[in-house]
Formats: structure tokens, sequence, C-alpha cells
């Protein structure tokens, strides 16, 4: 397919409207996409600023800026934000939405209205968890029963804000799901999709079967709150670990609703930089349903210390045991996909493989965690807390990375320095480890998390784990200045800059409002890079 | 092999769980130099050498034979850990019989436990070593952790629910409880220790009934005071120096007037200092949250009398 210029008299494609109405009542995916791809980073900086703050407090083994209970604030926000106000929504419904309708040939997705209200939804979800400041909450991000019941802070507010932006999730993913089903390009066959939309099928499905448990339970929680109306407060006849049941049910499948999409991030550079065509295409697509339906049997994992019965353990533990298979498959196959290669390492590619190494130690201590007898020991400790960021932060959050750098040119027209983006990785890949490798030494030597005070045993791992967060903090920092200056000063980006062969290349850059002036005819899968029958670069 | 860590095992059960981990170590290891090996050499060996033909890369699209492989081996290691790691947990699921019974109850942000014979004690469980031990855990208002990471074990204490756990030390000694489920300001500040004893020391501790080593012949009231409250763990929610914590600052405390909810201001005079200890719900300190336990059968009256006298020497 040759590429399209952006002729139509603007080098601005979809940009060129300007004015905050054209914004703000858009009903282009692409213009959607990047509010909320704003909007996440904006949370994810300042979800960043709680994590330095709580590493600055833990500096030294006693209280020392500010009192436990503002720590206990923080370390409660720092998880809300990032996982509901970043994580979960920045590749879906950020990137996802500017790329879905385009990587399918699709002119928008199935429900541009409904798209835009999904936008706005979030919005006034997350001006209501700002408005829950008033009382800021002080619960940890998982909202356990029947302390959440009894605090004094503003669960309920809180609660109701990511209610709403729950709901615009499982908008969004009704949205993709029918444009994945239904706005596929002609000749565009389930087998010939790229992999990241496989990855955004699976995901919007978890997303519309699990969001509405997160939602009940927190309707629950609120009218136990507000109304006195009793299901967790054993004083009243309750029982306080169905939430975490109820809870988990939910945010068990959410960590794939996190992790898969940058799966799929990951699927895409790894063979447009090796020049390859994609190792085990089906055994990458189907793992990632594979994932998707294991991971609601699981839930259990995460309480097997709240009393529950030893055989309930063991069955949750030989389950979780399956995830682990399919997600190992992954990994053989984009290492597989490097053989015999030729590989470059521009920026995108950088943090591709940064995905799959990092994720490789977040994958390997899931077992640790997954095995009754060390689960009961490591359970509540660092030890989780390490492992955890090695899969959303080392995981996601580099796939993401990856993802922002690869679509870049693609979204703004311009492209980046590539000399500062290796600098920014580098400090990331350092800082990041320095962090949170550290943890899993405290973790094994028993220190639980949580907490703001901890025994002096442990001050040497806090100090590094310190210094590692505000280099990776610099890393991030450059990361993200390094975009600003593209996007002022960046050179113009041609329409396909990594010659790679899925649709969205196939257009200007930045794209027109109609993303393509013709439909185009598929022909074939999008990983025809090689020898036989590779097209002409 | 306990040695891995910075810390022995403290039992034959630890020691079991630590043979596990280190399993998982092992195989862990093993597919983490694998892939990474794999990954860097693959990374560097297929490096771009010739970018004008760069595409004429081989188009492998898959083996099945690797993938029944790369799917059926881990399915496999799989299996193993989890089973390795049910068979070492299940023997934590029945106590030995004939184990020493202590019940702990948890409450923010203390524990108290009581023994079979009536004995009560905060923060501090004495226990025979060598011996099975029985927890019988339960907690007063939210859910508590109870967490002995020398014996590798944990368990959640759980408002409204009895939940169980058993150690067996094999030496007498110290060892630290945390708590591990998040529940509230002092949730750091919620610490215990575990003290095993040999059997003459147990023996001995059994007999004396009203009180612990450790205390002095002629030990001065107010000392007594303070040591009763280190051990009670009155300064997790009580500063005596520095910012407030979640109660009311006790330097000096003694004469002060206290402005109390409902617009009352009384003088802290011993009675009203007595009554705080044992009755802490009758006269709550305005803009302080009305948690603090009661006192009144885990310390003697001989007991409050000496936290009296420590406080009135805060100045």
């Amino acid at each position: 397919m040759e590429p399209v210029s952006g002729e139509s008299g603007s080098e601005r494609g979809y940009l060129a409207e300007r004015g905050w109405r054209s914004w703000a009542y858009t009903m282009d995916h692409k213009r959607i996409g990047l509010m909320y791809l704003l909007t996440t980073i904006a949370f994810f900086f300042i979800g960043g600023v709680f994590a330095l703050l709580l590493r600055l407090e833990l500096l030294s083994p006693q209280a020392k800026y500010f009192s436990n209970h503002t720590y206990n604030v923080f370390f409660t926000l720092h998880g809300a934000m990032m996982i509901f106000l970043f994580i979960i929504p920045a590749i879906p419904s950020g990137l996802g939405n500017f790329f879905i309708p385009m990587q399918l040939g699709a002119r928008d997705v199935a429900f541009p209205r409904l798209n835009l209200a999904s936008y706005w939804i979030f919005v006034a979800g997350f001006l209501v968890v700002i408005a829950s400041l008033v009382s800021p909450m002080d619960t940890g991000w998982t909202f356990y029963t029947p302390y959440s019941a009894k605090t004094g802070a503003a669960v309920a507010t809180l609660s109701f804000g990511i209610f709403l932006i729950g709901m615009s999730s499982i908008l969004t993913g009704l949205n993709f799901i029918v444009t994945i089903h239904k706005l596929r390009a002609p000749g565009m066959t389930w087998h010939r999709m790229p992999l990241f939309i496989w990855g955004m099928y699976a995901t919007s499905i978890i997303q519309v079967v699990a969001t509405p448990v997160v939602g009940v339970t927190f309707l629950l929680l609120a009218m136990e709150r507000l109304l006195g109306v009793v299901f967790f407060d054993p004083a009243k006849g309750g029982d306080p670990v169905l939430f975490q049941h109820f809870f988990w049910f939910y945010s068990h499948p959410v960590v794939y609703v996190m992790i898969l999409p940058a799966m799929g991030i990951v699927s895409e550079v790894i063979p447009v930089f090796s020049r390859k065509p994609i190792f085990g295409y089906k055994a990458i697509a189907y793992s990632s349903l594979a994932i998707a339906f294991i991971g609601f049997l699981v839930w259990g994992h995460h309480m097997f210390t709240s009393g529950m019965s030893p055989l309930a353990n063991a069955l949750f533990s030989f389950l979780t045991f399956f995830v682990a298979v399919p997600t190992a498959v992954k990994v053989f196959n984009w290492i597989a996909t490097l053989y015999k290669g030729s590989i470059t390492f521009e920026s995108p590619m950088l943090y591709a493989l940064t995905f799959i190494g990092l994720f490789i130690i977040g994958g390997l201590t899931g077992p640790f965690l997954g095995a009754l007898a060390t689960d009961v020991q490591l359970h509540d400790t660092y030890f989780v807390v390490a492992h955890f960021h090695y899969t959303m932060m080392g995981g996601t959050v580099m796939g993401f990375f990856a993802g922002l750098h690869y679509w870049f040119p693609k979204m703004t027209g311009r492209m980046l320095n590539e000399k500062v983006a290796r600098i920014a990785w580098a400090l990331v890949v350092v800082g990041f480890n320095v962090t949170f490798f550290t943890m899993f030494i405290a973790g094994v030597r028993g220190m639980p998390r949580r907490y703001a005070e901890y025994l002096p045993r442990f001050h040497a791992e806090n100090v590094i784990s310190t210094a590692g967060a505000f280099l990776l903090a610099i890393g991030i920092l450059v990361l993200f200045w390094n975009l600003w200056q593209g996007l002022r000063k960046g050179a113009r980006a041609p329409g396909n800059p990594w010659r790679a062969l899925s649709l969205e290349w196939q257009t200007a850059s930045p794209p027109d409002t109609e993303n393509f002036h013709e439909i185009p005819e598929v022909t074939d899968w999008p990983y025809g890079y090689g020898k036989p029958k590779g097209p002409a670069a | 092999m306990g040695k891995v860590f910075a810390f022995g095992a403290a039992s034959g059960h630890a020691a079991r769980v630590d043979a596990v981990f280190l399993m998982i170590l092992v195989i862990g290891g093993f597919f983490f130099f694998l892939t990474q090996g794999m990954l860097i050499y693959f990374a560097v060996k297929y490096r771009r050498r010739r970018p004008d033909r760069d595409n004429e890369t081989p188009q492998i699209t898959g083996n099945h034979l690797l993938e029944f492989f790369w799917i059926a081996i881990p399915s496999l290691v799989v299996l193993a850990i989890f089973y390795y790691g049910w068979r070492v947990y299940s023997d934590l699921n029945i106590s030995p019989v004939g184990a020493t019974e202590v019940y702990v109850n948890a409450r923010q942000w203390l524990y108290e436990v009581k023994y079979p014979d009536g004995r009560t004690a905060l923060n501090e469980i004495h226990v025979p070593a060598g011996k099975p031990v029985k927890f019988i855990l339960s907690s007063s208002d939210v859910i508590h952790g109870f967490y002995l990471p020398d014996f590798r074990v944990k368990m959640d204490m759980i408002p409204g629910r009895t939940t169980t756990l058993w150690v067996q030390p094999d030496k007498p000694g110290r060892y630290q409880i945390y708590c591990t489920v998040y529940c509230g300001d002092g949730h750091s500040t919620m610490l215990a220790q575990m003290i095993a004893m040999d059997a003459h020391g147990y023996a001995e501790w059994q007999e004396h009934r009203q009180e612990e080593a450790g205390e002095k012949e002629h030990e001065p009231l107010a000392e007594r005071g303070e040591r009763i409250m280190r051990k009670a763990g009155c300064f997790n929610c009580h500063a005596v120096e520095g910012p407030e914590k979640i109660g009311p600052d006790l330097k000096g405390v003694y004469g002060r007037k206290v402005a109390l909810e409902g617009g009352r201001t009384v003088v802290a005079d011993e009675e009203y200092l007595r009554e705080s200890i044992v009755d802490p719900g009758a006269k709550i300190v305005k803009g302080h949250p009305n948690v603090m336990p009661t006192f009144k059968t885990t310390l003697s009256p001989g007991d409050v009398d000496a936290v009296v006298a420590y406080l009135k020497t805060l100045k």
C-alpha cells in the first residue's frame, strides 16, 4: 500500500481545527484519544509526586517530614490515582482510542458520540475523586472493610468517583468490542488483525464483564456508610471478607486490563524493528484471550491468609499457576521473533525490549506468591510491592512508553530527538531497578508494606530505594521534556517513518480527520516482513 | 539454608518454606538467565549491519514443535511448584495435639494476649521453646495481621471470626511480630514480640503469676510506670515529645486544663488520669477520636498507679 500524503490544504491533519470547542465537542476518536492521553499523563505525574513523597518519608525509620496519617493518605492516593486514573485508562482509552480504528482501517469507532460521552464521564469521575480530597482517603486503594466502613475519610465520595470512571471504561470497552467486530476494513479477517487489536479485544471483554462488579461493590459500601445497610460489618452480622472477594473478583482481572494492551504494543513494535514476522501469531492472539478467561478464576490468591478454607486456597493457587503459562508463551514468542532479525534500537524498540526484560522479572517472581507456602510468608510484605511494580511499571508503563514513542510521529506529525530519548531510557531503566529490586530484598527480610515507620533493620534498603526513585523521576522528566520538545520543534514526520505494515502507517502523519481517503482493502496480515514476500519498504 | 536471608529460620516449618523458596529461586533463576540471555544475545547478534538488505530476514512465522514444548515444559514446572508449595502449606493447617494455646486479640493498635490460666498481657507473648504453640486470633475492630517473619507465617485477624496459627520455636529467643493488614494511623507501630523461653524459664514465668521477668525489686514507681507504658504500646498513639500523634500529648498533662468534646473543661488530676486509662471513653479530649481501648483488665490497679506517677513527672 502506498502512503497517502496529507494534502487537503493543511499539514496539521486532524489537528487543523482550533479552539476549545473543537476539542470539547469532538467526536473524532483521535482527538478523544489524545485528550485521554493528556489527562492520564497528568495523573501519572500527580501519582508520581505522591510516590516521591512516600519515598522521601521512608528515608528515615521514624516519621520525619509528615505524620503517619499523611503518609497513609499519600500511599492511598498514589495507588488509587495510578491505577484508576492512569494505568487502566492510559493505553486502552488513550492509545487504543487513537489506533484501534486506524489499525482496523475504519474512519472512527462504532459509536463516536458514546466515545465522547465516555470521556466526559471520565472527567466527571476524576473531578469527584478530586472533590474527595476535602477529607482525603486513608484506606489504601483496596478499600478493605471494616476499616473503610469506619474511617472518617470521604470513602463514599472517592468510590463514587471510581464508580463513574468504571462506567466510562465499560462504555469504552463496549465501543471497542463493537468496533472490532463490525468496522474491520474489507479483507481484514480476524487472523489478519494486528496483535494490538487482539490485546485490546481481550481487554475490552474484561472491562465489560468485571467492572460492573466493582461498581456494585462500591454501591454496597456506600449503602453501608450512608444508609446503615450492613453488608460487611461483623458487629451487625456482615462479613468483612466478603468485601475482599467482591473487590478481587474485579481487581484481579483488571490487572490484565492493565497488562494486555501493553503486551499488544510490544507485539507491534518487536516485528517492525526486527524486520521479521511476529513468531507464533495465533499463540499470542489466543493467549490474550486465555489470560482474560483464566484471570477471572484466580482472585482468591490475594486472600491466602484471610482465613479461607485450605481447599479453596489450594484451588486458587493451582489455577493461578495456569495464568503463568500463556504469559510465558508470549515472552518466548517475542524473543523468538528477534531470532535472525535485522534489529535496530530506536526508542520504541528500547522500551519494548525493556518491557520484556523487566516483565520476565515480574513474571518469575509471581510463582513465589502463587505457591501457598511462600505466599503465606511474603504476602503483604515489600516483596509484593516489588512484584507488582515490576509487572505494572516495568511492564505496562514501559509498554506505554514504547507506544508513546512508536506512535508519536503518527499522532503529532513530528519526530523525536533519539539521543535525548535514549538518555531518558537509560535513566529510567537504572532508576527503576535500583528502586524496586531493593524492595524484593526488604520483603524477603520481612518488611511489611504500608508502613509509615519501620524498624531500623530495614534502613539501608529504604535509602537505596529512595535514591533509585529520584533517579527514575529524573529519567521520566527527561522523557516527557523530550516529547514536549518534539511537539514544539521536532522534524516533520513522514507518513511511515518506521516502515511498518499495519494500516495506521499507510496514512499521513498526522492523519486527516477521516483517517483514510479511501477505505483500504486488506490482502495480507500486517507482519509480512522479511524475504519471500516482503513488500519493498 | 536459612542463611540465604538475613535471619535464620526459627522453626522446622520455616526451614521447609525456605526450601520451597529456594526451589522457586533456582527454577526462576534458570528461566531468568535463559530468557534474558536469549533476549540480549539475539538483540546483539542480530543487530542491523546491512541496512540495505534488511528485507532479507527469513520469514519465520512459527514452529509448532517448539511452541508445543514451551507450553508443555512451563506447565509441568508450575505444577511442580504448586504441588510443593501446597504440601508445605498443608502442614500449617492442622495444629499438633497438645499445643500450648494463647489467645491474641487485636485492636487499633495493640495486641491483647490472654493465657488459658487467666493471665493477660499486652504486645508480649510468652511461650515455651521446643513445643508447639497455637495462637487463637481475633480482632475487636478492623482486620489486623499477625506476622512472624522468623517463622515465615502470617494470618489475618478478622473481627467476628476466629483464625488460628501455630508455630514451634526451635530455640528460646525474642521474635518480632508485625501487623500486616493496613489498619489505620497506628498500623506501622503495631508491633509485638513473641518470647520463647526454655523449659526452666517458662516454668518459672508460669509460677510468677503477677509479673514478668525484668521487674526490679525496688523500682521507683515512675520508672515502673514508664516501663509499663512502653510495653502496653501507649507511645504508639501518645507523644511525650515531638509532634502530636493520634491521642493527646502527655507532656505536662498532669494539672493541665483539658477541653472535652461537648464543651466541658476538666483539670487533669490523678483521678482523671486513672479514669482515662481504665475507661477512656468516659471523657473524650476535644479534637481526638474515641479509639483508645480500655486497660481495665490488662493493667492491675498497682500498674495504673505507677503509670499515673510517671505521667506526673512529665513536665
